[in-house]
């Protein structure tokens, strides 16, 4: 069909500009539960196995299979739910019902009218208040791989079917349509993240889809009531992705808008290359999906002893751990909501408290712990600071090292010495790097000259002499005095 | 014909070799292979089973279980490990399971010997077997007779002596009207007594699997050996199960009172009424307080039932799509392979029900269709529960009919429908029931008599029935 779509492609004549427009956000995100096995079934919950290996009778909707509700995966709800101060409800599923080969079942077990978590809100930092409709739980389905073709399953030659996620436990969480910018609906996803990290419910891990967000987007103009035309954007898979494409979408229906074009209520795709959004299908497509109680399950009606144990057992929120991060620190609030959203906090707190220096570890795990702490815990963590401090590790060593405590849980200081990481001697350096100098006499006198870029080629050949083992910071003094002399 | 309590007893005490019995058994199912019973005969593994048990130490026999060396048959929509299992339907031929049915792993521990998979009507959805992909059932008492439905093949290798129990699963009264039909006692326990795990679904909130027996004390056992919680079934019960056989032994019915559903006994033929009647008698005669009863919305019943059954239907068939097993056809793409597999796959019963289904789910229907039916449905458990304050038990025919004759009512599926009238109503209601043979009709076919009770009152069912299966009319 013929694309429309260019934000600057409208109409000279406009009566109204930019600014007399505003945005209307409400996401709906699904957040996968970090349980160890399947909202149904016992098979692995687990990401990145070989496909079709984590599954079972159940998840695979093998006739006279049966669902049983993990128990796990409403506790963590739950305790979503009370983070967010939702209405804890009884409630039940209900069976959607349409037909996909990723769907096991060709129906998605669900909650319908009586979702788990009713109302509730998320403060943004800064301070604006974002209602939560719902968080509701449901499964996953298999993922689909389309091969040959667009890559899409009408011209695709076959598919090939993963079976691995079906039956992962999700919680949709809903929010009102309260979001009013595109950098307001990242401030949410990322607020929402690290709450979600907090309580341990999810790992929150986009970039693997542990959370995905569907984004309902509507404009009008500043001052009416009734909201525009909305649109639903789907394959938005980072924080920048969510950005870039309501940032596209709400130029797009502006201008529509302005150009007097009509919009239509219409699911599309973002499309992470061009930055753009397409249709993937009308609401007048809209599948009939004959929701009817699930009969395989019974209601669901949480103990209020229940409840409030979880309420007792909750971890500390981002808000509390940032306040608490932020007394042992002293660090910028960015970084300290950073190490929050990656749920690492707790270790850099318990580092500092044992003696750590604060600035240094709030820096190396700024550096290091991109992906979480693994397996590195708080006395590991302050050798490792120590090392640094005192010498015996470089910046570059001390990556390594860290590394390696993460993914194996080794003692730090046994992998620094196996790895032939060893401090060295001031004399030793300097004689090196008097024997580097020589060698290279006329990238010397450059140097000395005053072209400060060649700083980092002697660094560089210091490295590869001492395959590493030089201190960086160290050699770049020592070469400083010495043009200096 | 020997039951199941006297083969166990005769296994256990060394008496007899469960190698012979299986043979036996085997052998009159192979003569007799034009009734139509078998999808599946399982020669070799009952064979081997039966070598099993015999080869237990005879010091050892009495710690076998309570079916140890019987003969079984099961209802082929029951999964059985590695052994196909299809439901009558081409769809899933050649499917086989890779686990088996919590009642079939109960069945194995309680040494009980498999002998084979019984024909029934496509996905369980008929009254007289004819709906079968494969080949019809016929009744064992007179072959031009259908031996009903669904689950025919399993009512007939009871009532033919092919096993002397056998399962089949109830969801508008698949198990009770067959049993009517054949002649022999049909058992549908209170919905959740027996866990549903492995039982392919129809209509999940009332399938209900259930035995078929010659006598009432081997209803009792069975339903002993298959009854209990299971933790794979969410809607299983969590109470323990009674011992149905010990209460049994008490025969003094005299202190429970009876009432005879008036609008069950209604527009049934006058055969039938006239047996009902009589066993109301012989109820009267032993003591029991009998009286006519009105419990008004199981007029209701049926159209309920027509419209929730192919609800859950229509959503529970969605995965036979041929993408993970059984049948698929080849086609340009996925949604057409969809399509052209489940027309060729499932058979015209199955499709209406199908059609049926989706049509009162679907948006701007649901409201006046499923959930209407859903109200009346209530409105059957509330009105079961005004009855049974006054009795314990109800009595009605199981079927308005004794057995038809083969294509006699396949034109017509609203005629057919109508075979499950008396029987629908306490599936509705979750409440377990049970039909006696109780003499024959004009044309000396079976007549069942229906004992219905609230739920987990299969106590006071088999207390009732056993006194009119030892009154019954020869």
């Amino acid at each position: 069909m013929p694309e429309k779509d260019l934000p600057h492609n409208h109409s000279k004549h406009e009566s109204s500009k930019d600014d007399d427009f505003e945005v209307v956000i409400g996401l709906e995100v699904h957040a996968e539960l970090a349980t160890k096995t399947k909202l149904f079934s016992d098979s692995a919950n687990h990401f990145g196995d070989e496909p079709n290996t984590n599954i079972d009778p159940v998840c695979l909707g093998l006739p006279g299979s049966l669902p049983v509700l993990n128990k796990r995966a409403v506790e963590l709800s739950i305790r979503v739910g009370i983070a967010l101060g939702s209405t804890i409800s009884p409630c039940t599923f209900a069976r959607k019902n349409y037909f996909y080969p990723d769907m096991p079942k060709n129906f998605q077990t669900s909650q319908y009218d009586q979702p788990l978590n009713v109302g509730g809100s998320l403060t943004l930092a800064s301070g604006k208040k974002i209602g939560i409709t719902r968080a509701h739980l449901e499964e996953d389905t298999g993922k689909i791989t389309h091969i040959g073709g667009g890559g899409r399953i009408h011209d695709a030659k076959y598919c090939l079917i993963d079976y691995n996620r079906a039956g992962v436990p999700l919680l949709e969480i809903v929010s009102e349509p309260e979001i009013s910018s595109g950098e307001e609906a990242r401030e949410y996803v990322k607020e929402l993240r690290a709450i979600l990290v907090a309580v341990e419910a999810s790992d929150g891990k986009m970039e693997e889809g542990s959370l995905r967000v569907d984004t309902n987007i509507s404009v009008r103009k500043k001052g009416e009531v009734e909201l525009g035309v909305r649109t639903e954007i789907k394959n938005v898979n980072s924080l920048r992705s969510l950005l870039r494409a309501v940032e596209f979408e709400t130029k797009r229906h502006i201008s529509a808008i302005q150009a007097g074009e009509e919009l239509r209520q219409e699911t599309r795709h973002f499309n992470e290359d061009t930055g753009e959004t397409h249709p993937l299908r009308s609401k007048e497509d809209d599948m009939d999906y004959r929701y009817f109680p699930e009969p395989d399950l019974v209601p669901l009606d949480p103990d209020e002893k229940w409840v409030e144990e979880i309420r007792e057992q909750m971890p500390a929120l981002p808000t509390e751990k940032r306040v608490r991060l932020k007394e042992a620190s002293g660090a910028d609030d960015s970084v300290i909501a950073l190490l929050v959203s990656r749920g690492v906090d707790d270790l850099v707190d318990a580092t500092i408290q044992a003696g750590a220096d604060a600035a240094q570890t709030i820096k190396l795990a700024e550096q290091n712990l991109s992906d979480g702490a693994g397996k590195l815990e708080a006395d590991a963590f302050l050798k490792v600071v120590n090392m640094l401090q005192a010498g015996e590790l470089s910046a570059t060593q001390v990556k390594a090292v860290l590394t390696e405590v993460i993914e194996n849980g080794v003692d730090p200081k046994q992998v620094a010495e196996s790895m032939g990481f060893e401090a060295m001697d001031e004399g030793e350096l300097e004689g090196l790097v008097e024997q580097v100098i020589s060698q290279n006499p006329d990238e010397w006198e450059r140097y000395k000259g005053g072209d400060q870029k060649l700083v980092g080629f002697f660094v560089g050949q210091m490295m590869k002499l001492t395959q590493g083992k030089a201190d960086g910071k160290v050699v770049t003094a020592m070469l400083s005095k010495k043009a200096a002399n | 014909m020997e039951t199941a309590l006297q083969i166990a007893s005769a296994i256990k005490a060394g008496e007899a070799s469960a190698v012979e019995v299986t043979q036996k058994h085997l052998a009159l199912a192979k003569e007799n292979e034009d009734l139509g019973v078998f999808l599946n005969l399982m020669e070799e593994d009952a064979l081997a089973t039966a070598k099993r048990i015999d080869e237990t130490p005879d010091s050892d026999k009495q710690n076998l279980g309570p079916l140890a060396g019987v003969p079984v048959a099961l209802k082929d929509n029951l999964c059985t490990e590695a052994v196909e299992t299809t439901c009558a339907s081409k769809i899933l031929s050649g499917w086989r399971p890779p686990y088996d049915a919590s009642v079939v792993k109960k069945l194995k521990q309680s040494d009980a010997v498999i002998i084979g998979k019984t024909n029934l009507d496509e996905f369980a959805m008929g009254s007289s077997t004819e709906n079968s992909a494969f080949f019809p059932t016929r009744n064992p008492r007179n072959p031009e007779y259908v031996p009903g439905g669904s689950s025919g093949g399993s009512a007939a290798a009871v009532a033919a002596g092919f096993s002397p129990i056998a399962l089949g699963s109830d969801t508008g009264g698949s198990i009770r009207q067959p049993a009517a039909l054949c002649g022999v006692v049909g058992m549908k326990p209170t919905y959740g007594r027996v866990s549903r795990y492995g039982l392919i679904a129809f209509a999940s909130s009332l399938d209900q699997i259930g035995p078929f027996t010659t006598d009432v004390s081997d209803a009792a056992l069975m339903l002993q050996v298959i009854g209990g919680h299971d933790e794979n079934d969410s809607t299983s019960i969590p109470d323990a199960t009674p011992d149905y056989l010990e209460s049994l032994k008490d025969q003094d019915i005299s202190n429970l009172k009876v009432g005879v559903v008036r609008e069950l006994s209604q527009g049934v033929s006058p055969d039938v009424s006239a047996r009902l009647k009589e066993a109301a008698d012989v109820l009267a005669a032993a003591g029991c307080g009998v009286e006519e009863v009105s419990v008004p919305a199981t007029k209701y019943g049926l159209s309920a039932y027509y419209l929730i059954a192919p609800a859950e239907a229509s959503s529970n068939l969605s995965r036979y799509d041929g993408v993970r097993y059984g049948l698929r056809e080849t086609a340009d793409n996925a949604e057409e392979m969809n399509i052209a597999t489940r027309t060729k796959g499932f058979g015209d019963e199955v499709k209406r029900r199908i059609m049926l289904g989706t049509f009162a789910l679907s948006s701007g229907y649901y409201d006046d269709y499923y959930v209407k039916a859903q109200r009346v449905r209530t409105l059957t458990i509330n009105d079961f529960a005004t009855a049974y304050e006054k009795f314990d038990v109800l009595l009605s025919p199981t079927s308005p009919f004794t057995a038809f004759k083969f294509g006699e009512k396949t034109a017509d599926p609203l005629a057919m429908y109508l075979c499950d009238a008396c029987t629908i109503p306490s599936s509705l209601a979750g409440h377990p029931a049970i039909s006696v043979p109780f003499g024959v009709g004009d044309n000396d076919m079976p007549v069942g008599i229906q004992v219905l009770a609230p739920a987990l009152g299969e106590m006071n069912i088999f207390r009732i029935s056993s006194v009119l299966e030892r009154e019954a009319p020869i």
